[in-house]
């Protein structure tokens, strides 16, 4: 395979990676989950 | 999340009281050092004819302390008070922790003879020749182990995203550190570099750049991450973002370094593509910014009765500014005009006395009193005034340097009708005086405001004692 196929491929699977975390976390933002790591400052006083 | 048998019930607070004094020393001797050379620059006598004394020795001296000496001593007190109260556990190996204090100090002392001799590797930011090298890569792998030890022995289910964004900070220097330092010694205190050419500098410049992102930028979003949220007494605005902001981060902020090098040798698609990312950098740092300043929304009052809260929102809007000047700067046609000019020195200063140098005292504000066991600073009103000092100081600085760098710019490119240059390179030096004078100005407030902050955390410190806190007990929280 030609180099540039392979950094092509690397490039597009990184961007896939990052929509796919932004997807994720937005999802999520309702959940406890996050509620709970957000309040983690908070907890030791 | 395993529970150690060694750990005890309070927090190890020791090595952040001393990285907190000594970050606050540091800060006074290298703004002194920065204000030393700005008035050099207006009266060069003052190098006193000295090699030791000389602007080029000065000026690492000056950077080094600053960056790796103020900076890095309050990016260890903050993570280490933040990864302990974050994960609801004492420090992971404190011995090896209080090394990483000592053996910092050593770095900073050996950088502070070595420079003035005139020891260098010649590149910037990573002046420090081998031996010291050496040494920094030691401290730094210690520093690892402490950190990912503690997260790993956590006794929450979460890892805050402020240790996200320190984590990061912390692996990405390792890496860069040892990449760019990478040198064959030719003998005790010199070394030659272990590339070469264009390449040499693009390794220089994956580092230089990467040195902000990671060690002026991740690190300090991981004190913005924490520091803010307490002091206006709210949870972050969107837990959400703030997981998009660290990717985005972590994904574009390796590949803006070309930008550094802008019409060099350089291979022009290399340039373009360090243009490319270094735009795309926009979206999270504003993305952290507006995070951090919506924090804030219901609690806008707060900032008129707090100068700790002030500090760290004016330090968000100096980020927000200067990740909208950097990336613009890095479109190869405005760079055509900027690089090389004083407005660079400009561009890095609103980030660095704006964004870290701010957020770094809000932070040091923050943890002081509570560190030596005082409800709040010695003097309340002596924040306010170095709050004024300090942002007086700041828009001087970089308002002077802007007319300056954009003046020379546009003198070093003017040309007449016959192809000749307009103006001499000395008549381009001879019209920036004025404002190099106003720049002296601002620096002289901006360490005027830290020498208060010295006074106000020595009496902090004298007033308390240090004090032991105590770590919550697992069920509150399970």
């Amino acid at each position: 395979m030609d180099i540039n196929t392979l950094r092509i491929l690397a490039t597009i699977a990184s961007f896939a990676v990052f929509v796919g975390i932004v997807v994720w976390a937005w999802k999520r933002r309702k959940t406890d989950d996050f509620k709970e790591a957000a309040n983690l400052p908070f907890t030791h006083d | 999340m395993q529970v150690s048998t060694s750990q005890s019930n309070t927090y190890n607070d020791t090595v952040i009281r001393q990285f907190s004094i000594m970050a606050v020393v540091w800060g006074v001797v290298g703004m002194l050092v920065g204000v030393i050379i700005a008035s050099q620059l207006v009266w060069p006598e003052l190098n006193l004819g000295l090699p030791w004394t000389s602007f080029g020795r000065l000026r690492p001296l000056h950077t080094n302390a600053v960056i790796f000496a103020f900076g890095g001593c309050t990016l260890f007190a903050t993570s280490y008070f933040i990864v302990q109260r974050t994960c609801h556990t004492s420090l992971f190996m404190p011995k090896l922790a209080s090394f990483t204090f000592w053996g910092w100090q050593a770095v900073i002392v050996a950088a502070a003879i070595s420079l003035p001799l005139g020891f260098t590797q010649g590149k910037e930011y990573a002046e420090l020749e081998w031996p010291i090298d050496v040494l920094i890569a030691l401290v730094w792998v210690s520093y690892a182990v402490v950190f990912f030890g503690t997260i790993g022995m956590r006794r929450v289910k979460h890892i805050y995203v402020a240790n996200w964004f320190l984590g990061a900070f912390i692996i990405a220097v390792a890496l860069l550190h040892i990449v760019n330092s990478a040198a064959m010694p030719a003998s005790f205190m010199k070394s030659y570099s272990a590339y070469a050419g264009v390449q040499d500098a693009m390794v220089q410049w994956w580092y230089g750049h990467n040195a902000v992102g990671f060690f002026l930028t991740a690190g300090f979003l991981g004190m913005m991450y924490y520091f803010v949220p307490k002091q206006a007494d709210r949870p972050v605005y969107s837990y959400s973002l703030s997981i998009v902001h660290f990717w985005a981060l972590i994904f574009t902020y390796m590949w803006a370094g070309p930008h550094h090098l802008h019409y060099t040798a350089l291979p022009d698609w290399t340039q373009s593509l360090g243009m490319a990312f270094s735009l795309i950098l926009l979206a999270p740092s504003w993305g952290g910014m507006i995070n951090g300043m919506m924090t804030l929304s219901g609690a806008w009052h707060k900032l008129r009765t707090d100068p700790i809260l002030r500090f760290l929102i004016v330090s968000l809007s100096f980020y927000g500014m200067s990740t909208f000047e950097g990336p613009m700067m890095a479109i190869k046609t405005v760079n055509a005009l900027s690089h090389y000019t004083d407005w660079t020195v400009g561009h890095v200063h609103s980030g660095a006395l704006g964004w870290v140098g701010l957020v770094s005292m809000g932070s040091l504000y923050y943890m002081v009193p509570r560190l030596f066991g005082q409800k709040q600073m010695h003097s309340v009103q002596a924040i306010e005034i170095h709050f004024w000092l300090a942002t007086i100081g700041i828009v001087l600085y970089i308002a002077a340097l802007w007319i300056s760098g954009v003046m020379e710019g546009l003198m070093w490119r003017a040309i007449n009708a016959d192809g000749t240059l307009t103006y001499t390179f000395v008549e381009s030096v001879k019209a920036k005086t004025p404002y190099y004078m106003i720049r002296a100005l601002g620096g002289l407030l901006y360490l005027s405001g830290m020498t208060i902050m010295l006074w106000n955390v020595i009496k902090t410190a004298q007033n308390g004692k240090a004090a032991v806190a105590t770590i919550p007990p697992v069920a509150a929280h399970a």
